[in-house]
């Protein structure tokens, strides 16, 4: 995998699908003129955010039209967008597609919805039910919809799965602006230190792709990275404002990074699994 | 350092796209500001200012025949200083129009009525200037439901609501407003001699210190006295945001149909936009 990503830190308008639609085939066009492999955008790219009853007006069926042409555009670039989706059960989902070779490859639906704080998803969405792997031309992927990196356990499952990156749609408003030793929004802060992490600890690229623009005074916050398999920053957009930033994920840096420290050769999946079962059945009892 | 201080230069660059993303997107790209000479309409201005730039910005002075001279020459001076559009319109004869000869001689009352032909004007402006009122409540204000419910509170957008008091100080500092504003005793000017803190009975760094740990760190009551708050102050302060809770609120609706507008039909105000 040597994989030359675009990440588009959008705008998109809440609830408007086809002005939100122009703006990725933009940056699907300007991902073509670059010469890149892959064009992200952030978590619900084409419907925003907040929608709330929205979600049932802005939810897209399979071989919907908007979709359809995201499927044709992607013959020469692949493409990760989010959208609200229409499942075939009929619940509404948290989705993010990727696109390639003129086809929906692969649509991860968010598991784990986000309902505190400032956040209502398990309202307005259905969760998913799998952490499963994009197999792209470019590389073995696994998509965490914006919360679901929170949670370690979905980050571990693609790790044992073996992929070279995670990718990371978001929607993160900006939280936090007291004086602390380091500056910056607190919310970014925990992003950051989180993707570090996980790059570490799992020792895979992550391309992180967040939102901006303000919805009802909900200010997205940008700062979209591509961290290393060392957690070291390769690229970054700015906070706040829209932006795209291409870099490479190279399959060499992921290499080295897992023969000096061979954390997925030692892992032991088996245990876990074993002392899952057990603490959950003594839970149960 | 105070744990309420706040990273200015980050505020500000977060406000001015807030201010300019919620009203751009409805298409207006001018606000009107009622600039009493106050700290809070002081940094609203400033912000407007920056955001839309200072032609686009029309701080509205509207003094009462009683406002101190001290408050007009302040507010004056934020105008000139941010070269802002301005206006001075005196709101005594619309407010004595009602108050006269309906003898009100309440201050709460008369300030409520001086405080909702400021939002008369304000509003009417807007319907000229094609512009949208920008609000200058702060944090602490909010919680202690310290404004008149359509008066002062009135307005599209609120660029302060998530600030104390005290980050409110800090931020005129760093936008170098006019040091008698920031330094001068906070004060409604509704009636001759008022002052917040002496009308509320504690200060703003008093309710401040107490809100950082009651509202947004969740501590409760015997946690804010083991921490030295006095358990009287927690209780009174506790018992006024409670209370003023329908200041915060739109009018109650009583639920009849299967969907009630703000309760189960849920959009929000950048529906489509």
């Amino acid at each position: 995998m040597n994989c030359r990503v675009l990440l588009a830190q959008i705008e998109p308008t809440l609830g408007n699908l086809s002005a939100n639609l122009e703006m990725h085939l933009a940056a699907i066009a300007d991902a073509r003129a670059r010469g890149v492999q892959m064009v992200l955008f952030p978590e619900l790219s084409l419907s925003g955010y907040f929608l709330r009853d929205q979600v049932a007006e802005a939810a897209l069926p399979a071989g919907h039209a908007i979709l359809s042409q995201l499927c044709e555009r992607s013959r020469d670039v692949s493409i990760g967008a989010g959208f609200v989706e229409r499942g075939e059960d009929g619940r509404l989902y948290n989705s993010y597609g990727f696109f390639e070779d003129g086809r929906l490859l692969e649509v991860h639906r968010k598991v784990h919805l986000v309902t505190y704080g400032m956040f209502d998803d398990a309202r307005d969405f259905a969760p998913g039910d799998r952490f499963r792997c994009v197999q792209s031309r470019h590389g073995r992927f696994g998509v965490l919809i914006c919360e679901d990196m929170w949670h370690v356990s979905a980050a571990y499952l693609h790790f044992i799965s073996n992929v070279d990156a995670l990718l990371v749609p978001s929607a993160s408003p900006g939280r936090g602006v007291t004086q602390t030793e380091e500056p910056g929004l607190h919310s970014v802060r925990t992003w950051n230190r989180m993707q570090e992490a996980l790059a570490l600890l799992f020792q895979s690229w992550i391309v992180y792709v967040n939102r901006v623009g303000s919805e009802d005074g909900m200010i997205f916050s940008g700062g979209s990275r591509v961290v290393d398999p060392f957690g070291r920053v390769a690229a970054e957009l700015a906070l706040l404002d829209p932006g795209v930033v291409e870099t490479t994920l190279s399959a060499d840096a992921t290499r080295r990074a897992r023969v000096m420290t061979p954390l997925r050769r030692d892992e032991k999946p088996w245990l876990v699994q074993r002392e899952l079962t057990r603490i959950l059945g003594q839970l149960e009892e | 350092m105070n744990r309420l201080d706040i990273q200015c230069e980050l505020v500000e660059q977060l406000l001015v796209r807030f201010l300019r993303s919620e009203a751009g997107k409805f298409g207006f790209l001018r606000a009107v500001v009622g600039v009493s000479g106050g700290v809070d309409s002081a940094v609203t201005a400033a912000l407007c200012a920056r955001a839309y730039g200072p032609d686009n910005v029309l701080g509205v002075r509207l003094p009462y025949k009683t406002s101190s001279p001290a408050s007009e020459a302040d507010a004056l001076a934020v105008v000139q200083q941010l070269g802002i559009r301005t206006r001075r319109i005196e709101i005594s004869a619309m407010a004595d129009g009602y108050l006269a000869p309906n003898e009100v001689a309440d201050r709460i009352r008369r300030g409520n009525v001086m405080a909702r032909a400021r939002m008369i004007v304000l509003y009417d402006l807007s319907a000229e200037w094609r512009a949208l009122v920008i609000g200058t409540s702060n944090k602490t204000e909010i919680l202690l439901g310290y404004s008149t419910q359509f008066g002062d509170a009135a307005c599209a957008l609120n660029p302060l609501g998530d600030l104390y008091k005290h980050q409110i100080f800090q931020l005129a500092r760093h936008l170098g407003l006019p040091a008698s504003v920031i330094e001068k005793t906070p004060t409604a000017d509704l009636f001759e001699g008022q002052t917040d803190e002496g009308e509320l009975g504690f200060t703003y760094a008093q309710a401040d210190a107490l809100f950082e740990r009651m509202i947004d760190q969740r501590c409760g009551e015997e946690q804010l006295v083991a921490e030295g708050f006095e358990r009287e102050f927690v209780r009174r302060i506790a018992a006024r945001v409670a209370l003023n809770q329908y200041k915060r609120l739109p009018p109650v609706i009583a639920k009849l149909s299967e969907r009630t507008v703000n309760h189960d039909f849920r959009y929000l105000r950048s529906w489509g936009h």
